[in-house]
């Protein structure tokens, strides 16, 4: 401003009308973005904005591509962590006082009850959303050209999801968190059944030194929820946060999000707050640009797609916000009406009949009803292991970007799915009929049932449908396809029979109904 | 690197060096790592001690069973003598309870006969029978820590 010889009232008379433009703008950088010049500038700028691209290819802004599943489970990861910090205001990590101030959290503290709802929803909710965006990245072929590391990083934060909500219902030191801990540091210790097999415990125990590392001790104690409370609010968020941090970066120097080689638009995609000019600004449709990085693959603005790219501000952050809106929005109405459970204080002399783990441990608790050892260490183990390479043994790089990849993917998925439903419900309806090895012949050396259960020739089917597949189709995506399909409905069928159809001792049931009252 | 500085196996000095160096300092730092993880383990348990008082033999009169719910312990009594065999399912650690049959977890099922013995369900082992021995004021000790093999049952005069 040219003012020097104004008066310095005046000056600053000045300056206060304009307070609004100076802060808001101080706030961006680069003042207001008017054009594209600045519209570009305000992403490049702004810390928390600068992980964005410039512009954005219009095939991720379609909602029937994305379907905003990992934008919520990054939505959902802020409200979890920002409530958990509300409760942390009168939530003490001691046997004595736990169970009791959350009873306060839930009964005394204005708003307590809602605040601890929404941390209990949107932490479980992250769990479903997670899985729901793996679903998507590797049915929409996403996991590759680049993008393999990031399909693990998914899944290391898909595990760090589960501990989280895992650790998180130990707190409250109620029947679930001491009988969880009982159960989880037993699973942790169940090598020992292999160790003593071999007679090498003495020298090498992997199973009791996890224990102890979880426990403290031998029994769940003070020591044990301090460490418990230690992973939920410290180790485990840091985790969490540290590789959510390379997931983000490495979508950007990936390329950004997938998409088809051969984009066409359509009707919606139109429907822009700043539809692309085709002649003016900076960016006119005609010509290309080259990022001036050392960026791997394809980056949106490289190749010939420059016209099917909108400006990221203000397209994509509208949408960006819609979506933290709607989450926001259903995850406080669902607290609003449903409240999170609390049992009773935690009873070392009587577990619960049923001892329940939540939901979404349920079919992990019908696999470890076969064997402690195999259903809780091995076959997870193992399933995470075949997550984990999908993009190293599938390395087709045609239709990347598009559902299913083909029409023979659709059928190949839906083929996977009647099957292993039917195989599956099968195996249930056979165990839960005729019971097992123990129930034919009591002295079955207990190696047998470890090796031979029904989770393991579950997997057995698995690993055979999924090979005859990439035989029959003669490519390793139908296999990926085919090996998905079946770990995501497996989870569906085994959480459901552990939720709604095992009852007391673990026994079965068509409905709750049909529970002895005792 | 020009031909003078390597030695015969290829590695120069300045390289072996080098190497060395950022070697030793991954080393030291697991090492460090390695020992800090030493304070996980307590060398104080504040727990309940594994070796209990159970009251006198007259307690338990023949054809009884009591179970010490601060312990997870059931205490047998019958004509060949007292016996304890411990409540803590084998499988995962829940608590067992008794049934006509012998004894039933809640949580996965396993089913145990009279003596302990796995009869159904996922365990492993069959549940533990205890050491039970007298003090000199004639009052019974039972050490969960130390297990005997199944049948073993005391006669106290």
């Amino acid at each position: 401003m040219t003012n020097s010889n104004q008066s310095g009232l005046s000056k600053l008379k000045e300056n206060l009308i304009s307070l609004k433009i100076s802060f808001l703008g101080s706030f961006l950088r680069s003042g207001w973005p008017i054009s594209d010049k600045s519209r570009s500038a305000v992403i490049l700028n702004n810390f928390f904005l600068h992980f964005h691209g410039v512009k954005t290819h219009m095939n991720t802004l379609r909602a029937s591509y994305t379907l905003g599943l990992g934008l919520i489970s990054l939505f959902l990861l802020v409200i979890v962590s920002i409530s958990g910090v509300f409760l942390m205001v009168y939530y003490s990590p001691s046997i004595e006082h736990a169970y009791n101030t959350i009873k306060d959290i839930n009964y005394v503290v204005s708003g307590g009850l809602l605040m601890r709802n929404i941390h209990k929803w949107s932490g479980e909710a992250m769990i479903i959303f997670v899985i729901l965006h793996m679903a998507r990245v590797l049915y929409t072929n996403s996991y590759k050209d680049g993008r393999e590391l990031n399909w693990v990083i998914g899944i290391v934060l898909l595990i760090l999801t589960f501990v989280l909500n895992l650790s998180g219902y130990m707190l409250p030191w109620d029947q679930l968190s001491y009988w969880a801990l009982v159960i989880v540091a037993n699973i942790m210790q169940s090598p020992k059944v292999i160790t003593d097999m071999l007679g090498i415990t003495q020298y090498f125990d992997p199973g009791g030194f996890t224990k102890e590392l979880l426990l403290g001790g031998i029994t769940p104690g003070k020591e044990s929820l301090t460490r418990v409370y230690l992973l939920h609010i410290v180790l485990l968020p840091t985790f969490i946060f540290l590789f959510l941090g390379v997931h983000f970066w490495r979508i950007r120097k990936d390329g950004g999000l997938s998409k088809p080689e051969a984009f066409e638009r359509n009707e919606s995609d139109n429907a822009y707050a700043l539809p692309p000019k085709k002649s003016e600004g900076i960016f006119p449709t005609y010509k290309t640009y080259g990022l001036m990085e050392l960026a791997r693959g394809k980056t949106p603005s490289v190749d010939s797609d420059v016209e099917n790219t909108v400006l990221s501000w203000p397209n994509l952050l509208l949408a960006e916000v819609a979506v933290f809106m709607l989450t926001l929005a259903g995850v406080v109405v669902y607290s609003f009406f449903m409240d999170a459970p609390l049992r009773e204080l935690a009873n070392a002399a009587i577990p619960e009949n049923p001892a329940k783990a939540p939901w979404y441990f349920l079919g992990l608790q019908e696999l470890v009803s076969y064997s402690a050892f195999m259903g809780g260490v091995v076959l997870p183990g193992i399933a995470i292991l075949g997550l984990v390479l999908i993009p190293y043994l599938d390395r087709e790089k045609e239709h990347v970007g598009i559902w299913f990849s083909s029409r023979q993917g659709k059928i190949v998925a839906l083929q996977s799915f009647f099957t292993g439903v039917a195989v599956l419900i099968g195996l249930l309806a056979f165990v839960i009929n005729f019971g097992w090895f123990r129930n034919w012949w009591p002295d079955v050396p207990q190696i047998l049932i470890i090796l031979i259960n029904p989770g393991t020739i579950w997997l057995g089917f698995v690993i055979g449908w999924s090979l005859w597949m990439i035989r029959k189709t003669d490519s390793t995506r139908m296999g990926a396809i085919a090996l998905f399909t079946l770990f995501l409905l497996s989870y569906v069928i085994l959480t459901y029979v552990g939720t709604e159809l095992r009852g007391p001792n673990w026994d079965f049931f068509w409905s709750k109904s049909q529970w002895p009252i005792h | 690197m020009s031909n003078e500085t390597r030695d015969k196996e290829g590695v120069s000095r300045r390289d072996f060096l080098g190497l060395a160096a950022f070697g030793t300092a991954i080393l030291a730092s697991l090492s460090a790592l390695a020992g800090s993880l030493r304070i996980f383990k307590p060398n104080v348990y504040y727990e309940e001690s594994r070796k209990f008082k159970i009251g006198r033999p007259e307690n338990f009169p023949v054809g009884t069973v009591k179970k010490l719910h601060e312990r997870n312990v059931f205490i047998f009594s019958d004509d060949d003598g007292i016996y304890a065999i411990s409540a803590v399912c084998t499988h995962l650690g829940c608590i067992v309870y008794p049934t006509e049959w012998g004894f039933q977890c809640p949580c996965h099922g396993s089913k145990f006969n009279k003596d302990g013995k796995v009869i159904g369900g996922p365990a492993p082992r069959p549940l533990e029978w205890y050491e039970i021995s007298e003090e000199v004021d004639g009052t019974l000790i039972i050490d969960s820590a130390k297990g005997v093999p199944k049948g073993t049952k005391y006669i106290f005069a």
